[in-house]
């Protein structure tokens, strides 16, 4: 069976042609050792085992609370598997490094918490007009600047959508238990292979701290994802090019194949432009390709929500909370139901959308002074009353705050 | 529908480094692992976790956890006087208290467990190191949120090498002082008046 579960990872990480037959087996060797063992972790680990599961090969970080588990334990894990571990002298760096890492050719991550974040912006700007793919962990902590460090928020929703400067669009998604900080952190890679773009996992401490018993599978329990590399010779190669899928082929600096990568608006081969036309399609494509694969990239869990005349839409660790003030709710007689984001972005705007148009009121807890109640507004449209429950005081959002909520609305 | 049947919440309590963080890993080792139940973990995070006082969770439940945070506690473990000045009106009405009686001299129900874990640790299984699996002894055996085999299991697969024998020489201290404990409790004439303040759950 072991055998066998091996063979097929080796056959799984063809596509990563610059990792080593030696690098291979250690990696192989390292994931049979804890398969399909039941383990307590916490968030964050759950978040390295996501990671080592879907072929990381280089991370680059500043330990900051509460992120500082992923890069303690990926510090030791890491090399173990034949990967690269750097502790880089400050965030802007970091961000520099996974992205010079992802260009030669490596899956890459970095992993940090608000104030780290508001550093690698400029260069996650950087990693999205290159189209590099990466995963930028941020673990939220109260706000702003060095704010609340060991204290959980959710202050972070807005700038992981729009931290850079200029027109973009971002992959953002949100895990609320330990199972799925791990899976989760497996989609942002797929996702930031398949699309050539940052992907951002937005944890909060609750989730990254709190412990949980899952099992870890033998290998990752999602398909790995790993970026199309070019298949014509090198001098018929279009680094950029406008292909059908708008995600054009990504070869790693060192395959022989010569192009040039800038942060300026650039053409199909990669230089700079000022042609208005170039400018356009390029900016066009950066978008739809996104835009495009919303069903793919969007994912939305409901539950008790087909009778709802009251829907809690949450996301992240408010989630548990609002799950269990919905199932008080229920046993109360209300009709409530509960709808929880795990892409925050792209928005779930259809979803927002139909949902509008079945219940009465959408209550929208969050660990902020109300940002992704603002969107929620703007695609419920007026079509019913939307009502932000927000707590920003260093502390989660209890149940009972939220039922209260229920029924003030009902 | 996933609904949470026979949710438990547990508190450990006491200074930082007494092994509070430590010992609730190992009980939610037990209860999840070794028993086979839902649970989730929280702990104090700050610089209390190295000093002051500092508290970790364990949640167990025969299903699906969602709020991860125990409120109105059904077990308080204290470790310290501190500890239990601070945590003591967490505990609900019916709930189980435990404190280590050498470092708490004000125990405010008569009903609670007292069992002197440091003198016990240090006299009789050897060590102070081993309080901690002591008292996880205790409280399994005093409360039975855990079966005794998972807590044993559970305590062996976190001890160091060379520590085992002195570990589970702690852990049957503990369950044979928890039940002597239950005994005392018991025996006990229940205070008057011993809270004013009742919470609803």
């Amino acid at each position: 069976m072991e055998k066998k579960a091996t063979e097929a990872k080796d056959g799984k990480n063809k596509g990563t042609s610059r990792q080593q037959p030696q690098q291979k087996a250690k990696r192989a060797a390292a994931s049979k050792s804890d398969a399909g063992q039941i383990v307590l972790i916490s968030g964050n680990e759950a978040c390295v085992e996501g990671a080592l599961a879907a072929g990381l090969g280089f991370f680059a970080g500043y330990p900051i609370t509460p992120a500082t588990e992923i890069s303690e334990v990926l510090s030791t894990r890491l090399p173990a598997v034949g990967g690269k571990f750097i502790q880089m002298e400050d965030e802007i760096a970091s961000m520099a490094a996974i992205i010079g890492a992802s260009i030669a050719g490596l899956k890459s991550m970095t992993a940090t918490s608000g104030p780290g974040f508001s550093l690698m912006q400029e260069n996650i700007g950087f990693g999205i007009i290159a189209e590099v793919p990466c995963v930028v962990v941020n673990v939220m902590r109260g706000g702003p600047s060095t704010g609340l460090p060991t204290n959980p928020a959710q202050g972070d929703v807005m700038q992981a959508r729009w931290g850079r400067h200029g027109d973009q669009r971002i992959i953002v998604l949100c895990p609320n238990s330990v199972e799925e900080c791990y899976t989760l952190t497996i989609k942002a890679f797929n996702f930031s292979e398949k699309y050539r773009t940052p992907v951002i996992l937005l944890m909060d401490e609750i989730v990254g701290h709190m412990r949980e018993k899952m099992t870890l599978p033998a290998e990752a329990n999602i398909p790995v994802v790993n970026r199309v590399k070019p298949s014509v010779p090198p001098e018929w190669h279009i680094p950029y090019e406008n292909t059908p899928t708008g995600v054009p082929p990504m070869a790693a600096f060192g395959d022989g194949y010569r192009y040039h990568i800038t942060g300026l608006v650039h053409d199909q081969h990669g230089f700079p432009t000022q042609r208005q036309d170039e400018i356009k399609e390029f900016l066009t494509r950066l978008t739809t390709k996104i835009e495009k694969a919303r069903r793919e990239l969007i994912m939305v869990e409901t539950e008790f929500i087909d009778d709802a005349k009251v829907a809690v839409l949450s996301y992240g660790s408010t989630s548990r909370s609002a799950r269990r003030a919905v199932t008080m709710a229920r046993k109360g007689g209300s009709k409530a139901g509960i709808v929880r984001l795990l892409t925050l972005w792209p928005f779930p705007v259809r979803a927002v959308q139909r949902l509008s148009e079945h219940v009465d009121a959408i209550i929208v807890p969050e660990m902020n002074q109300g940002q992704l109640v603002g969107e929620v507004e703007r695609h419920a449209c007026g079509r019913c009353s939307v009502v932000p429950l927000n707590r920003f005081d260093g502390a989660m959002i209890e149940p009972e705050e939220i039922l209260h909520a229920i029924l003030e609305v009902e | 529908m996933k609904i949470e049947k026979e949710r438990i919440k547990i508190r450990i309590a006491g200074s930082g480094g007494q092994g509070v963080i430590l010992a609730s890993i190992i009980l939610a080792e037990a209860a999840g692992i070794h028993d086979g139940r839902y649970v989730c973990q929280t702990q104090s995070y700050g610089p209390e976790a190295r000093g002051g006082n500092c508290k970790a969770e364990v949640v167990i439940s025969d299903s699906y956890i969602d709020y991860p945070k125990a409120k109105n506690l059904d077990i308080l473990m204290c470790y310290n006087q501190a500890s239990l000045d601070e945590y003591f009106m967490d505990l609900k009405e019916t709930g189980t208290l435990i404190v280590n009686s050498d470092l708490c001299s004000q125990i405010p129900i008569s009903t609670a467990y007292e069992i002197p874990m440091t003198s016990l640790a240090r006299e009789k299984a050897g060590s102070l190191q081993a309080m901690n699996s002591l008292s996880l002894g205790a409280l399994a055996e005093a409360t039975g949120v855990v079966s005794k085999n998972a807590i044993k299991a559970a305590v062996l697969s976190r001890s160091p090498k060379g520590t085992e024998a002195l570990n589970m020489k702690a852990l049957e201290i503990g369950f044979l002082e928890g039940k002597k404990a239950v005994g005392r409790a018991k025996n006990r004439a229940p205070a008057k008046f011993s809270r004013l303040i009742l919470m609803n759950d």
